[in-house]
């Protein structure tokens, strides 16, 4: 028996012996799970540090196409696993979302490093995002700063693990509205996340409210010191 | 020439007496910590002119904002240096009120303040009259406020300096986003709406590319010219560098770069950090040669604080730059040739060795590339036991024999030599005036590298020679870099084998550095060029500021100009040969 035939098929049902070689009696779940894990294709999309990082993890040291993963797609189209190497910044938020939008399902996110996870060392900053999962579903998330390839490795055959845990009855691209997509921030005075226009526009009317009241009230004596 | 200005050429920086030139413009710079001299910005045009032209410090190194928020000013620092002499800079400082600042722009005499000049504009809201083309860099158009600013607060916001009261002494740690309402690192002016309001990001960077003008005639078809974007996502584009390009047919009339899409306010980062704080931060300026970053960061310091550096670690620098500047070069090879269309083989060839260079730094550092390695004074960590055996295997086996092996597969290849040579070809002119630093300077003819021209550490001890090029095409701009692996190659020879023993820090180590007031800056030859760090100390323990002027971000400067009539597909390899990496180009 084959090692693939091995790993899929299902021992309860014998199959016979001259026939086992052409032959694999397995479950849809199974062989659905196994065909995406092992041909997993990243986008080759670098943001800053950790880029570099993975560029050596796919080099020939650590040689990510023993997962079936070297084959690294320029196109969001063609690609299943988008890995968020590096820095998120505010001006460069919106063409990520546009990318994740347009990477076919299913499709899967991975936070690498410190920095995609929730900001990192530059979180402070006034241009940067503090983590990508403000705006994407991550699946995976390998901290360091950057991950060695070791820890990226780790990070993608986790991927695999949860992938293995799926099943095509409840993924999430086959529940009704799964086609929506995520709404592209806008470069405002600052970032402006669609999703709070809503809060925005509240808290605006607030602040009318609350000048309109302070321009009514007689002016109070400033308070000492 | 007149005979003057002959023996003007080889001027020092010590030499020329401004003040006596122009006393009505210029006086010697007198606040205490301070060098060079203090000009008026209505004479600073004629100034420059005179440096220029008069006393051939032709290469404006550096210009750079200084927010001076107590004295209600804003202030030009410009470091101006000549080639032909070495030695230090002629620092200018022109001064203006920060309330509506205007300085007056050094563009059209120096090219190469171009971005830096606009960078200026972005961060600190300086406007430079005569600018060609005065926009938001880094940040985009419509961004609220100038942040580098001193009285300008991102949206996490809590304290001027580090270390932060809620997490020292008090440990009270916090989530800095709980407290926004928005529950990320946002902040919008007073009574924002959307309503009425509509986005500028985009549309200011379309304006200036050309819309009319005809495009190529096929058989008698009339074509327009077409303006496309390459990037920010984009596999040659190194990062997430974007260019906007317009096209006639194949060929390339205007190019034009955006950056800012990894801008991670470094300097703002900087300002807000101690001073030693940010050493690891300086890693992750251009993470491909940390260690040649970090040496950068600490001299500027220690010129600040006249610190000592121990015979041993000054070694280890070298060392550690020499490998990094090995490593950084092959790195490019690799990725030049995947420029050129060979796709990724050359790159992994080149990556065994850097591989090696890493494991190296890790066993000394901790880390393979955050290497985190220099002090104030010296080094963090000895090497490890049989480090310096895997070292000098390196430097006497490996590495001649790798730079051979490129040689031999590449420089001959016909179509290495045909996609490369006479492409983009760069005058020496040309190159000081785009303020161009590091191997496409040497490439266009100009024998300028730092450890020979301003010697820092101990780089005056080794011999070792300055390949230079002719032309300054893509051809050139290899063997250049080839050479200069060769030349690392043998300084590192020199200095395994002379390796003395002893200690690695002066003083004892701190957590607080102590810096005197003043202003500084430590520049080496990393490298991708001349990186610069400018650190004013006002004696607090964070840098009051913290300036890089980083080399591949004023080398793009001429970009735009050198791909002019070049066709697509050089484009890609133009921009290959600059060697950008976007974390310092953006910082």
């Amino acid at each position: 028996m084959s090692s693939i035939a091995k790993e899929l098929a299902n021992p309860d049902i014998k199959v016979p012996a001259e026939i086992e070689n052409n032959l694999i009696v397995t479950s849809i779940d199974k062989i659905y799970n196994w065909s995406r894990r092992n041909s997993m294709w990243p986008m080759l999309f670098g943001l800053a540090c950790c880029a570099i990082e993975m560029i050596c993890t796919a080099a020939a040291r650590y040689d990510l196409s023993r997962f079936g993963m070297e084959v690294m797609r320029p196109s969001a189209r063609q690609a299943d696993l988008m890995i968020v190497s590096g820095t998120v910044t505010k001006k460069m938020v919106p063409q990520i979302v546009r990318l994740y939008n347009q990477m076919p399902e299913p499709k899967y996110v991975m936070a690498m490093g410190a920095c995609a996870s929730g900001g990192g060392p530059f979180k402070d900053g006034y241009n940067v995002v503090s983590g990508i999962d403000k705006f994407l579903p991550v699946d995976v998330y390998v901290p360091g700063c950057p991950p060695t390839p070791q820890a990226l490795l780790h990070g993608l055959i986790t991927l695999q693990k949860k992938i293995d845990g799926q099943s095509i009855r409840t993924v999430r691209w086959y529940q009704p509205g799964a086609e929506e997509p995520i709404p592209v921030p806008i470069l405002g005075p600052d970032l402006i996340d669609p999703r709070q226009a809503t809060l925005l526009r509240q808290r605006a009317a607030e602040q009318a409210a609350l000048a309109e009241q302070a321009a009514l009230s007689p002016a109070e004596p400033p308070a000492a010191g | 020439m007149a005979t003057a200005e002959l023996n003007n050429l080889k001027l020092k920086a010590e030499d020329v007496k401004l003040n006596e030139a122009f006393p009505e413009a210029v006086s010697v710079e007198t606040r205490k910590g301070y060098s060079g001299y203090t000009v008026k910005p209505e004479n600073l045009v004629e100034v420059a002119t005179a440096l220029r032209d008069r006393y051939n410090f032709k290469f404006l190194s550096s210009a750079t904002p200084v927010h001076y928020l107590e004295q209600g000013q804003m202030e030009m620092v410009y470091h101006f240096y000549n080639l032909d002499a070495g030695g230090g800079a002629i620092v200018l400082h022109a001064q203006t009120s920060h309330d509506a600042p205007t300085i007056p722009s050094l563009t059209p005499l120096f090219p190469g303040a171009d971005f830096q000049e606009r960078e200026a504009w972005d961060l600190y809201g300086i406007k430079f009259p005569g600018h060609p083309n005065l926009k938001r860099i880094l940040m985009w158009e419509g961004f609220n406020g100038h942040p580098m600013r001193k009285d300008w607060k991102e949206a996490y916001y809590e304290q001027d300096g580090k270390p932060y009261d809620t997490r020292w002494p008090g440990g009270q740690v916090h989530r800095v986003e709980d407290k926004n309402p928005f529950g990320n690192n946002v902040a919008y002016p007073d009574g924002f709406t959307l309503e009425g309001w509509s986005e500028q990001a985009e549309r200011g960077l379309y304006e200036a590319m050309p819309v009319d003008g005809k495009g190529v005639t096929i058989e008698g078809m009339q074509t327009d010219l077409v303006t496309v974007n390459l990037g920010p996502q984009h596999p040659s584009t190194h990062g997430v560098l974007r260019l906007i390009v317009t096209l006639d047919g194949e060929t390339i009339v205007k190019l034009e770069p955006v950056m800012g899409y990894l801008h991670r306010n470094h300097e703002k980062i900087g300002e807000r950090n101690t001073f030693i704080q940010n050493i690891p931060f300086t890693d992750r300026l251009d993470y491909l040669t940390p260690m040649a970053n970090n040496h950068g960061y600490v001299m500027a310091v220690e010129k600040l604080m006249g610190a000592k550096v121990p015979e041993r670690a000054e070694y280890l620098r070298v060392i550690m730059d020499e490998f990094t500047r090995v490593a950084s070069h092959l790195w490019w090879i690799g990725f030049f040739l995947n420029d050129l269309g060979a796709f990724f083989t050359p790159a992994l060839y080149m990556m065994t060795e850097r591989e090696m260079i890493l494991d190296v730094f890790e066993a000394t550092a901790g880390s393979r590339m955050m290497v985190n390695y220099m002090r104030f004074g010296g080094v963090a960590r000895d090497l490890p036991p049989g480090a310096l055996e895997t070292l000098k295997e390196l430097a006497f086996e490996r590495l001649p024999r790798k730079i051979d092996e490129i040689e031999a597969y590449l420089t001959d290849n016909e179509i290495v030599r045909s996609r490369c040579i006479g492409v983009a070809a760069m005058s020496a002119d040309e190159a000081i005036a785009y303020s161009v630093s590091g191997p496409i300077l040497r490439a266009a003819g100009v024998r300028h590298d730092i450890r020979k021209a301003e010697p820092y550490g101990i780089y005056d001890r080794f011999d070792f020679e300055i390949p230079v090029g002719q032309t300054g095409d893509l051809f050139d701009r290899y063997k250049v870099r080839v050479f200069e692996a060769r030349q690392s190659v043998k300084i590192l020879q020199q200095a395994l084998t002379q390796l003395p023993e002893g200690e690695i820090l002066s003083g004892k180590q701190q957590y607080q550095a102590r810096v005197p007031a003043g202003e500084a800056y430590g520049r080496i030859e990393s490298p991708k060029g001349e990186l610069g760090f400018y650190v004013v100390s006002n004696g607090k323990p964070n840098p009051y500021r913290y300036h890089v002027r980083a080399p591949g971000f004023i080398n793009l400067t001429s970009l735009g100009k050198a791909c002019q009539g070049w066709k697509v597909a050089d484009v890609v390899a133009i921009l290959g040969s600059v060697d950008i990496v976007l974390g310092e180009v953006d910082r």
